[in-house]
């Protein structure tokens, strides 16, 4: 919140994510190898690439489930590099995992509420933020009180979506939402990440879906072998470029 | 980097391969877990002398079929033939003496031993019966795989320090090192260069390519330069099903495999 103006103009020029320069391993496997890449406000950037490239790695730091062993991730122009998973939710970071990490055994309305039950969120409040979830996706509506685990694939990505709308984040780590659904769903899934952008949620997109992924994209990075080899505007290409078939087709 | 550059061990698939029956034969094989279909029907052969890759996007089945022609998972339908023997149902313990030997996704070594013993065990794993009177020509005889293997994954030089202390290619070769000291007839590799470097990548190319002379082997990858570069033909695995087979090239110009690969 800038009052100067000059302010104002430095903050928006400032990526909403800065991801310099990270080296990331598991054990002794070297994932990352020097990646970078930034998300502005209310971007959607899609991340694609081959199974195992890293992009879901990419997300991982990101969000602090992994720490970099060099390199830094910058939030509003602020280093958040070691910080904790729950702290960076706070701060305005959601994610949804490939696996979607749904409580199973909870209810619809009890997964929402593990979103929700935090300090400074009055009772006004939260009903207005299950409103425009319930608004988005009337299926959880209708299915508040049922068991996490017996909804579809597709029912149980939206609640994992929805979930992390409840932190009002100012970007959505969102890791292979079509993965696994059927093709109705598929579309689905392209319109909320739509209605995410028009509500001015920034979203970094990881797919292996490249027609979705360059329709709802402003931009996209592609890796390979833990580093980013193309970027490009996704208007530039297009799912018959040499560049996709190169990095994603056989 | 093109189909041309395949090994130089000359075509299995119009070669020798095809005038022996195939090292190994799949017959409708199927696995259910509960009402998802991970394989279903898979007819597939492999020649003796083939590098053939089985590709395919996420959830195609690749790992549950390794699992499968391994032992690690009992198939709900259909046969498995290796080398003229059913095999199908049989532990993997047996299998791995039937001649299948492999390498995991993930890296499965024992840390705390050294090199040098990560790969004698699996030689020693060869003997079926100890006897008293012939132990000693039976350590040379284990000291030798050992050390060919050893030889043939590049870790001679390394071979009494901690498998702990390899850098992570150099424990995926010593994966490659454990299988190849079993003295398969088939050595199955699960995505061999995940989570390598392009270097590291290279050089693990570079090793397999050395073993095949001499080998047939199934490679689950997802690196296309390594399956095109290395491998005979293809198996595009999609939804438990085979959408395609065929050369390097043939794959490369089938639409139907770029449509499932970009979701087209």
């Amino acid at each position: 919140m800038s009052t100067a103006n000059g302010d104002a103009a430095a903050e928006s020029a400032t990526p909403l994510v800065r991801v310099d320069d990270v080296h990331t391993y598991y054990g002794k496997s070297h994932i990352l190898h020097g990646v970078s890449l930034t998300v502005g406000r209310g971007e959607v950037v899609g991340l694609l690439g081959r199974n195992g490239v890293g992009k879901s790695t990419t997300l991982k730091t990101i969000m602090g489930l992994v720490q970099p062993s060099r390199g830094t991730v910058a939030f509003g122009g602020n280093a958040i590099t070691g910080l904790p998973p729950h702290k960076l939710a706070r701060m305005g970071i959601g994610y949804v995992p490939e696996d979607r990490r749904i409580f199973r055994l909870l209810t619809v309305m009890e997964n929402l509420r593990t979103g929700l039950d935090r300090a400074g969120v009055g009772e006004d409040k939260r009903k207005a933020l299950l409103d425009k979830v319930f608004a988005y996706f009337p299926v959880l509506a209708e299915r508040r009180s049922q068991a996490g685990g017996t909804l579809s694939g597709g029912e149980q990505q939206m609640l994992a979506i929805a979930r992390a709308m409840m932190l009002e984040p100012r970007i959505i780590l969102l890791d292979e939402p079509t993965e696994g659904l059927m093709p109705r769903m598929v579309s689905q899934i392209g319109q909320i990440i739509e209605a995410l952008h028009d509500e001015g949620i920034a979203i970094l997109l990881v797919e292996q879906n490249v027609p979705l992924t360059l329709q709802a994209s402003k931009r996209v990075y592609i890796m390979e072998k833990g580093l980013v080899r193309h970027h490009c505007a996704a208007s530039e290409i297009d799912v018959n470029d040499a560049v996709i078939k190169q990095y994603l087709g056989v | 980097m093109s189909a041309a550059a395949a090994i130089d061990t000359g075509s299995p698939a119009d070669g020798r391969g095809a005038l022996s029956s195939p090292l190994l034969k799949t017959e409708l094989l199927s696995v259910r877990f509960g009402g998802l279909a991970a394989l279903s029907e898979v007819n597939f052969q492999v020649a003796r002398d083939e590098v053939r890759a089985v590709i395919g996007p996420n959830g195609a089945g690749k790992s549950t079929f390794f699992n499968c022609l391994t032992g690690v998972l009992r198939p709900t339908g259909g046969r498995i033939m290796f080398d003229g023997e059913e095999i199908t149902g049989l532990r993997s313990n047996l299998i791995s003496q039937k001649g299948i030997a492999r390498s995991y996704q993930i890296t499965n070594i024992l840390p705390n031993a050294s090199v040098l013993e990560n790969v004698r065990i699996a030689a020693q794993s060869r003997r079926h019966a100890w006897n008293m009177f012939s132990h000693h020509d039976t350590f040379a005889d284990i000291n030798e795989k050992t050390e060919a293997a050893l030889q043939a994954v590049g870790l001679l030089g390394k071979a009494h320090e901690l498998a702990a202390n390899l850098s992570h290619g150099e424990q995926r070769n010593l994966e490659i090192g454990i299988a190849l000291a079993t003295e398969p007839k088939l050595l199955c590799l699960d995505e061999p260069t995940a989570g390598m470097s392009a270097a590291e990548t290279g050089e693990t190319k570079e090793l397999i390519r050395r073993i095949a002379k001499k080998l047939t082997i199934l490679i689950v990858e997802h690196d296309m330069e390594v399956v095109m570069e290395l491998c005979h033909r293809i198996t595009v695995l999609h939804y438990g099903q085979i959408l395609a087979e065929g050369t390097p090239q043939e794959i490369q110009d089938n639409p139907r495999v770029q449509e499932v690969y970009l979701k087209t």
